[in-house]
């Protein structure tokens, strides 16, 4: 990296998510529920140059590990991502990325007749398919468009 | 049976089917031995739509097996209006009953109050989703007038939101039948459905035009266009025409064809074919009793 490029510092305690798809990284975000008023530190990279991926996005939040509800889902949009765990400024861990086989809670149907769309107690549930994710109750098949119906708190 | 809810009719495998359609016509064939099967059974209707025919004969078949039946009313004068959510209305009735049965417009209502009751659920209907109890009486009447093997039948009308027409093709998958469906573009089956259909290895045709396949039919079950799926009156009326029967329809058609529909009809099939050989779609509906005091019979008694 020359000295013309803007560096971000290694963090302390947290994680690293890695090798997002470019253009995904916001996504990512509204995954986890960060939106800043949590108080969290977090950089995010967008479009950084890759070897690898020619370009990529880069996500570093301080002061946070990933559950494996979250690193499922992340699966869905950033399937080619890495998690690193990091504890005192090292890797303490590598999550792999591995699809579920159903997501609970973290989708909205997109189907607004869908009972999980009705003030009832009831958490969505979504059965992962090989090319897109299906609602447990109405059925509806969701292919292209799952970042957006990331259900942010 | 081995269910305890009868949520879609994607459950079932053949043997659940013929088992029930076998119950059927025992019952059929001697009402009075089935009089006091389930005399202390009392039978809770959760209708949050209309229904004539569906409620009717849950409720006759309840009675004729000795049983009872105790109905929520209409969402008007329920503690629906109150506010109160489906969980805990559905949870409150399978309090009082020993099985329920649930009608309501959301897709997936059932599936979800599947989860809170632990009394039998039989899905009367949700939304554009599922109507299983109905698709046992099709394949009754289809059984009673076309058999169900080396069967080819067409369905024909609201493909979309049709729930009769879904819960028809998933049943028809566990037989050897040939499916045409028929309808215009914009009401075409839906992409959960074709999915389904597709896993499943059916033999599925789509269509547009019903002269394409009528001639080869052994079936044809027709399905009301609903006036409010059109912005448009008068798209509506050119639609609806179009797949609409009558003797003149029919003339291309196969003597031993057999015409059926959920009911209630509009304009879809005249009332000339009435009064013709072709028409199943009265007997359909009473077939709507036996075959629902057989599915009443065989869940009560999984239950014991």
């Amino acid at each position: 990296m020359s000295d013309h490029e803007l560096r971000v510092s290694k963090i302390r305690n947290g994680t690293v998510i890695d090798h997002i798809r470019a253009g995904q990284a916001l996504n990512v975000l509204a995954i986890l529920g960060i939106d800043g008023t949590g108080g969290e530190t977090v950089s995010v990279g967008i479009n950084v140059p890759s070897d690898r991926m020619h370009h990529k996005d880069i996500v570093k939040v301080e002061g946070k590990e990933l559950s494996q509800d979250e690193v499922d889902v992340l699966s869905l949009v950033a399937p080619e991502a890495t998690i690193n765990i990091i504890r005192e400024y090292e890797v303490a861990e590598k999550q792999h990325l591995e699809r579920p086989d159903r997501v609970v809670g973290v989708l909205s149907c997109p189907n607004h007749n869908c009972i999980t769309n009705a003030d009832e107690p009831v958490e969505t549930k979504f059965e992962v398919l090989d090319d897109g994710v299906r609602c447990e109750y109405c059925e509806t098949i969701l292919r292209d468009s799952i970042a957006a119906h990331i259900a942010v708190e | 049976m081995r269910h305890d809810h009868l949520i879609t009719a994607k459950q079932l495998s053949r043997e659940d089917i013929e088992e029930v359609l076998d119950r059927a016509a025992e019952i059929d064939a001697d009402p009075a031995a089935f009089g006091d099967r389930h005399a202390d059974t009392v039978l809770g209707l959760c209708f949050y739509e209309p229904s004539t025919r569906t409620k009717m004969s849950f409720e006759t078949a309840i009675k004729r097996l000795g049983g009872d039946s105790v109905d929520m009313g209409t969402v008007e004068s329920s503690s629906v209006k109150k506010g109160e959510s489906l969980a805990d209305t559905a949870r409150v009735v399978a309090g009082y009953a020993d099985a329920l049965v649930l009608r309501h417009p959301s897709e997936g209502a059932a599936k979800m109050v599947g989860d809170f009751v632990d009394v039998p659920l039989l899905n009367a209907g949700d939304g554009a989703g599922h109507h299983p109890t109905q698709t046992l009486l099709d394949l009754y009447t289809i059984r009673e007038n076309a058999g169900l093997d080396d069967l080819t039948i067409g369905i024909m009308g609201d493909l979309k939101y049709g729930r009769t027409v879904h819960s028809l093709a998933h049943a028809l998958t566990n037989f050897d039948a040939r499916q045409h469906f028929v309808s215009p573009e914009s009401l075409k089956l839906p992409r959960s459905v074709r999915y389904d259909l597709h896993e499943s290895g059916a033999n599925v045709r789509e269509h547009t035009d019903l002269d394409d396949v009528l001639p080869e039919l052994d079936v044809l079950y027709v399905t009301r266009i609903q006036r409010e799926r059109f912005p448009d009156e008068n798209e509506y009326h050119a639609i609806a025409g179009e797949y609409g029967i009558d003797l003149e329809t029919l003339e291309d058609a196969s003597d031993d064809l057999t015409v059926m529909h959920p009911l209630p009809r509009v304009d879809e099939i005249a009332s000339e074919v009435d009064d013709t050989e072709y028409a199943a779609y009265f007997e359909q509906a009473h077939n709507g009793v036996p075959v629902r005091m057989a599915l009443l019979d065989l869940m009560m008694e999984g239950q014991q």
